[in-house]
């Protein structure tokens, strides 16, 4: 891993960064980049979310904890369209019905995600892995045709560099190792370049070196890029010092800075438990 | 692939009719010679051929003799052929006098009768006489024999004969007679009823009413009749029926009235209904007398008819309504008509669903018990196993071994219990063939289910071939028990056939024991654990490879009892399996997987969607909408209609 | 590191330097010398080819193209097609046709316009859908839009409500079923359970004749060349890659922004055509087309192919295609009731002991022997 290199473009981007004109002319609803209100969700009468809201700022860093089963993957299900919810309301950029749509064309309107395992294509080798994360178009006919420009070239060079995984350009992703896998993700969202990133426990894994390089990755995107990540590791929580919102049984518990939620009762009970 | 039987039997039938010319040929040239000689010889010198004719052993030259004394003998216009010419209606059926085969029908412009003088006529007197010397004394069982005769009208006398006895154990043979299930066997002569059974055909003898075996069909001759000898034994059948001691027989010959009546049949018919104290029998003759007075002069009378003619719900009274309705001039006659038409209608359609209905609950059973096994190991094992149908067959095989050893080892009284060992049995042996494919073959892919089809398919082509080899390919016949035979008669005249009842309470019998083991063991415990969370069950100390074991035992064994039912309603052929694969693949996915529930209702509602739309737009077609229907189906529920939901069901 | 990934980049060639020689090599043994052996010595000659040997030898270049259509939805995109015999019918049905019109008044009943079996029935005119089918332009458009325009509706239903895995393979085993069934209807207007045979000529050329046969033969191999590049050309693409990825992980590619749906349609109708091109070539080879060509069990059959040449690699399936029907061939003439237990075994062995099939065990083979030769260096060395 090398220092984190500045991204090309240091400004900050509105909620409806890369967005359609006749998208971004629909009335605003909010002016949030992530706005969930009501949501529900339940499998086989088990409320997996409950009554969960939720608002997210343009170019802001969240990070959310909670206990096993508090929901928090259930909840990035929902927003990139994996899970559909019974009820509520999901908004990107304050003016998308996000419950509408599938996954495809979610990630589509610029909202990136990692998963808490990390899942590459392991077939493929890392090039191509950044090959098909890269912004372009996503059609069958246009991905018969494609071909790489320049641009696209120093956009994965720039992502290489970051992750650290030069040396391995050429081998498949399924020969690295776990760490090396998370890296490979990550760096798959940055030449993604989506507006909203979601980050399912991304340092799960690292070691401590590893850990504070990604905090500090992380860091240089807010502001420009919202963020959104789900962590255990309260070390990590505290480097990033964001906002923090605590799901406890699909529900908001508590919201703030790290010190206020470490000192909440309520989150401290749910976490010793009674 | 019904054409292809059909077209074999073709082959067939010109093979017999080659084989027939050539044993012509071959056979001693003197005799053919002379009957030529002789049928030739009757329009130059009649005398001399008639006294050969009488005198000859040839029994072709005796019914020449008979049909010319009756005068039945023709000369065929078109060809100069000799024939023998019964009236059938407006045409004559003719027998060509040389051959004795039954040829095409023939009008009577297309024949020339044979002329005859008197004293020719005098020789075949004697003939006709000789003739009548033969018969001994009439009994039911001359008569029965007598029904076998070479014309329409020694049949007719034989009726006539029978029907004057007035012994009730006539009528099944009459019956038979007018449906042309009246056989005499090739083996001895014998008269004999005979049952489809399959393609088989079930025979009772006709003197005695016993049964006697189950034969292939072309080992019988049918005792054709023409639509003349019909009408007699429609009548002889009512007159019999109605006087007999029976009160079961008497319902049935006044329904069989129904179909038609003689003003002679009125009648005797009155005569019967002031008679008759049991009320549901007087109910049927109440309308069969109805229906002789639909078209009685008297308005009233007509009118009463119909009031009575209107509450029956039988297809003839409809029909006899129908076709009354368009010869009835009164407007009040004809709308009362009109109004019970409708009502007769109306209770029809009714039946008619009623009868789709269980003949769907039929079919939907012999489904699910071909689907449940592969539900089963579906569900826990993620496996398609495309050798399940094989295990069916098997399981039908098993069936047939069983049914055989009965029959070689054991009192014929014992035969009928070969069912009942026969599910154990084939329980066993696919089981057995399960596990062995389990634990050689399936177990090695785990986590490949694409592998696992083709190499299940692989399997399947193993043994079908195998079963070919030891069984050879032709279809193997394996006899309902005698309990299982024949119908229950539900209400309104629709009957079910007590096969098909026993194979649905079989399947619910069977379900019922899954869902049992399903629930109440710890093996059914165990294996619910693994089809929810494999890898959790195993960390919990589940041996799950023997779970897979058990459960693919338990799948193929399910199987092969299906295949014990379906060796019943059947042919039983190595590729019997096929047969039901692709149905048995879209119940689980209609149903969903590893849920007895959604195999039920998947199974059911296929088999009656599929009865249902037979009517409509035809067996085949009705299998396409079905098809199609699936795959619109799975569009709303790619996972059937009874899915696990949640982050477990996406693995 | 901007240079190594500029060289990365370069789109790969259609074929390495050696694999275009291998594939001129072959192509010119089968398209120029093959026809000149069986034409050029004269019947005793040792060099002469059999004339039963050409059209034997297009029907397998039809089977290796069938193998082709396959191993690109079954290989690269993991979508198993246990229907893939209907597309090859229906390619052949829609040549069939065309040759059947070509008939004219030769037939048995020599109607100018109704096929025989037609006449036999009744009909008094020519169904619609026979219309057009006189013009072999046309009956090449239908060649190409009845198995392209089914697989498309069918694909459309099935993946946009991911159906997959094994669902797919039974929803397509149903759709070959349905058609069996429907195809063996008389009054259908396909010549039911008989299917479309007695072809007089094609083109004007008579379908018997050596020369036609020989024709006939290099167009099979011509079209399977062809097949191989475009096939060869779509899974070198990037969207080749994003079948793969939609192979090993569906889910993931859609947070991607990708489609699998219409990546997994591109490649089942494509697939779809390439079957029905074979199957028009194969027709007027073997003379007949009938409704047992959609049974399921030869759609299954075309797996095994596959699978013994090895997947995902083209030229497997048209090794395992090949070979297979060779074995087959010898078989079911020397030891018929042996086939179906050979051809079991291979089911099992393939799945079981060489999941890669032929193309996967010389690689290991070679890997093996490679790696004994730099042990033996290695010792030689010290």
């Amino acid at each position: 891993m090398h220092a984190a290199t500045p991204i090309p473009s240091p400004v900050i981007q509105p909620a409806i960064a890369g967005l359609a004109p006749e998208v971004i002319e629909r009335p605003r609803v909010s002016d949030t980049q992530l706005y969930l209100d009501g949501v529900s969700v339940s499998f086989d009468g088990f409320k997996a979310i409950n009554n969960l809201a939720l608002m997210v700022a343009p170019g802001e860093l969240r990070t959310i904890i909670g206990p096993n089963g508090a929901g928090k993957t259930t909840m990035m299900d929902i927003i990139t369209g994996k899970t559909k919810p019974d009820a509520g309301e999901v908004l990107f950029a304050g003016r998308i019905d996000l419950t509408k749509l599938d996954e495809t064309e979610i990630a589509n309107l610029g909202i990136g995600r990692k998963f808490q395992k990390p899942t590459v294509f392991e077939n493929l080798t890392v090039f191509e892995n950044f090959e098909l994360a890269l912004k372009a178009p996503r059609g069958a006919f246009k991905t018969l045709t494609a071909r790489l420009d320049g641009e696209a070239l120093d956009r994965i060079a720039w992502a290489l560099e970051i992750v650290g995984l030069g040396a391995k350009v050429r081998e498949s992703a399924g020969a690295l190792s776990h760490g090396q896998k998370q890296w490979l993700e990550i760096g798959m969202l940055l030449v993604q370049d989506t507006q909203l990133i979601l980050l399912d426990e991304p340092v799960a894994g690292m070691t401590d070196a590893e850990t504070k390089q990604t905090a500090e990755l992380i860091l240089s995107l807010k502001g420009e890029r919202t963020l959104i990540v789900v962590e255990h590791d309260m070390e990590f929580v505290r480097d990033l010092g964001a906002k923090v919102t605590v799901l406890h049984e699909g529900s908001v518990l508590a919201e703030g800075s790290v010190e206020a939620v470490q000192n909440d009762q309520r989150v401290i009970e749910v976490y010793l438990g009674r | 692939m019904s054409v292809a039987r059909i077209l074999a039997a073709r082959i067939l039938a010109i093979a017999f009719v080659l084989a027939g010319v050539l044993a012509g040929l071959f056979s001693p040239p003197a005799l053919a010679q002379s009957l030529e000689d002789m049928l030739a010889g009757l329009t130059d010198d009649p005398k001399a051929a008639i006294q050969m004719l009488i005198a000859a052993e040839d029994e072709k030259a005796k019914a020449a003799a008979a049909a010319l004394a009756k005068g039945n003998l023709f000369i065929r216009i078109e060809d100069n052929a000799v024939v023998i010419a019964e009236k059938d209606g407006e045409q004559y059926v003719i027998t060509n006098a040389l051959t004795g085969e039954i040829e095409a029908m023939a009008s009577a412009e297309e024949l020339q009768a044979i002329v005859l003088d008197d004293e020719a006529k005098a020789l075949l007197g004697g003939a006709g006489d000789a003739a009548a010397q033969d018969a001994g004394p009439f009994d039911f069982a001359t008569g029965v024999k007598a029904l076998n005769a070479e014309g329409f009208a020694e049949k007719g006398k034989a009726i006539e004969k029978l029907t004057a006895l007035g012994d009730g154990r006539a009528i099944p043979v009459f019956q038979a007679l007018a449906d042309g299930r009246l056989f005499s066997r090739k083996s001895d002569g014998a008269v004999v009823i005979g049952d489809r059974s399959g393609n088989d055909v079930r025979l009772t003898m006709a003197e005695t009413l016993e049964p006697a075996g189950i034969v292939a069909p072309d080992t019988l001759d049918v005792i054709f009749v023409n639509n003349n000898l019909r009408n007699v034994l429609r009548e002889a059948i009512g007159r019999l029926g109605l006087l007999s001691a029976e009160a079961s027989t008497r319902t049935g010959a006044a329904k069989a009235l129904l179909d038609g009546i003689t003003p002679d049949a009125v009648a005797l018919l009155r005569e019967a209904y002031a008679k008759e104290s049991i009320a549901y029998v007087k109910e049927a003759m109440a309308l069969a007398l109805a229906a002789a007075e639909l078209s009685d002069p008297d308005k009233a009378r007509r009118l009463a008819a119909v009031a009575v003619l209107g509450s029956s719900s039988d297809m003839r009274v409809r029909a006899l309504l129908q076709s009354r309705l368009g010869q009835e001039q009164d407007a009040e006659v004809k709308a009362a008509i009109a109004a019970a038409f409708d009502r007769i209608q109306t209770k029809l359609t009714l039946m008619g669903y009623a009868e789709n209905l269980v003949q769907g609950i039929s079919l939907g059973s012999v489904l699910l018990l071909a689907a449940v096994g592969l539900a089963i190991t579906f569900g826990v094992m993620g496996v398609i196993n495309m050798a399940h149908g094989e295990m069916i067959m098997l399981g039908a095989y098993s069936a047939y071994v069983t049914q055989e050893i009965f029959r070689a080892m054991l009192p014929p009284s014992w035969i009928g219990a070969y069912l009942i060992a026969a599910l154990p049995v084939a329980f066993l042996v696919a089981a057995a063939v399960g596990v062995a494919i389990e634990r050689g073959v399936i177990r090695f892919l785990y986590g490949r289910p694409l592998e696992t089809m083709l190499a299940t398919w692989g399997i399947s082509l193993g043994l079908q071939q195998a079963v070919r080899m030891i069984f050879g390919a032709p279809n193997k016949e394996v006899a309902n028990p005698e309990w299982m035979t024949g119908a229950i008669e539900l209400a309104g005249g629709f009957a079910v056939t007590w096969n098909r009842l026993y194979i649905i309470l079989f399947c619910f019998a069977v379900l019922g024991l899954i869902a049992l083991i399903l629930h109440r063991t710890s093996f059914g415990l165990h294996m619910r654990a693994v089809t929810q969370n494999r890898a959790m069950a195993d960390v919990m100390g589940i041996p799950t490879a023997r779970i897979d074991a058990m459960t693919f035992a338990l799948g193929s064994g399910i199987a092969g009892m299906a295949g014990v039912a379906l060796s019943q309603i059947g042919n039983v052929s190595p590729n019997l399996g096929q047969i039901y694969i692709v149905d048995s693949f879209l119940v689980v996915v209609f149903g969903g997987v590893g849920n007895l529930m959604g195999t039920l209702v998947g199974a059911l509602t296929l088999g009656i969607v599929n009865k249902f739309l037979e009517p409509i737009a035809g067996a085949v077609l009705g299998k396409v909408v079905v098809l199609i229907f699936i795959i619109l189906f799975i569009q709303k529920r790619p996972r059937g209609l009874f899915a696990a939901k949640g982050r477990a069901a996406d693995a | 590191m901007r240079e190594d990934l500029a060289a990365l980049a370069r789109p790969a060639p259609l074929l390495s330097l050696r694999g275009w020689a291998t594939f001129l090599g072959i192509g010119f043994v089968l398209i120029v010398l093959v026809p000149l052996l069986n034409v050029l010595p004269s019947s005793g000659s040792a060099l002469h080819l059999p004339d039963y040997l050409v059209p034997l030898l297009g029907k397998y270049a039809c089977y290796a193209i069938l193998a082709l259509s396959l191993d690109l939805v079954w290989g690269y995109a993991g979508i198993l097609s246990l229907g893939h015999g209907a597309f090859f019918a229906l390619g052949g049905y829609a040549m069939g046709m065309y040759l059947m019109r070509q008939i004219g008044t030769r037939g048995v009943y020599g109607h100018p316009e109704l096929p025989d079996f037609m006449v036999f029935l009744n009909w008094k005119e020519l169904p619609w859908y026979w219309y057009g089918f006189d013009q072999f332009p046309f009956a090449l458009l239908m060649v190409i839009l009845a198995p392209g325009l089914l697989a498309l509706v069918l694909g459309w239903f099935a993946f946009r409500s991911r159906v997959t895995g094994v669902y797919i393979s039974i929803v397509t085993q149903a759709m070959t079923f349905a058609l069996m069934l429907a195809f063996f209807r008389n009054d259908m207007g396909f010549g039911g359970n008989n299917g479309l045979t007695d072809f007089k000529d094609i083109l004007g050329f008579p379908i018997q004749a050596q020369g036609t046969r020989i024709g006939l033969y290099i167009a099979s191999v011509l079209a399977l060349g062809l097949c191989f590049l475009l096939c060869r050309f779509v899974t070198l693409s990037k969207l080749g890659r994003v079948l793969l990825a939609v192979r090993d992980a569906e889910s993931r590619v859609r947070f991607l922004g990708y489609s699998p749906t219409a990546a997994k349609l591109f490649a089942f109708t494509l697939s779809a055509v390439l079957a029905g091109i074979a199957g028009a070539l194969y027709v007027p080879q073997v003379g007949i087309i009938n409704p047992s060509e959609f049974s399921p069990a030869n759609s299954i059959e075309i797996a095994i192919w596959v699978a013994v040449g090895g997947r995902g690699t083209l030229y497997g399936a048209i090794l395992g295609g090949v070979l297979i029907n060779l074995v087959k061939t010898w078989l079911t003439g020397a030891a018929p009731e042996l086939w179906l237990f050979v051809l079991g075994g291979l089911f099992v062995a393939c799945t079981l002991l060489f999941p890669k099939g032929i193309v996967g065990l010389i690689g290991q083979w070679k890997s093996w022997r490679a790696e004994r030769q730099s042990y033996k260096t290695a010792e030689a060395s010290e």
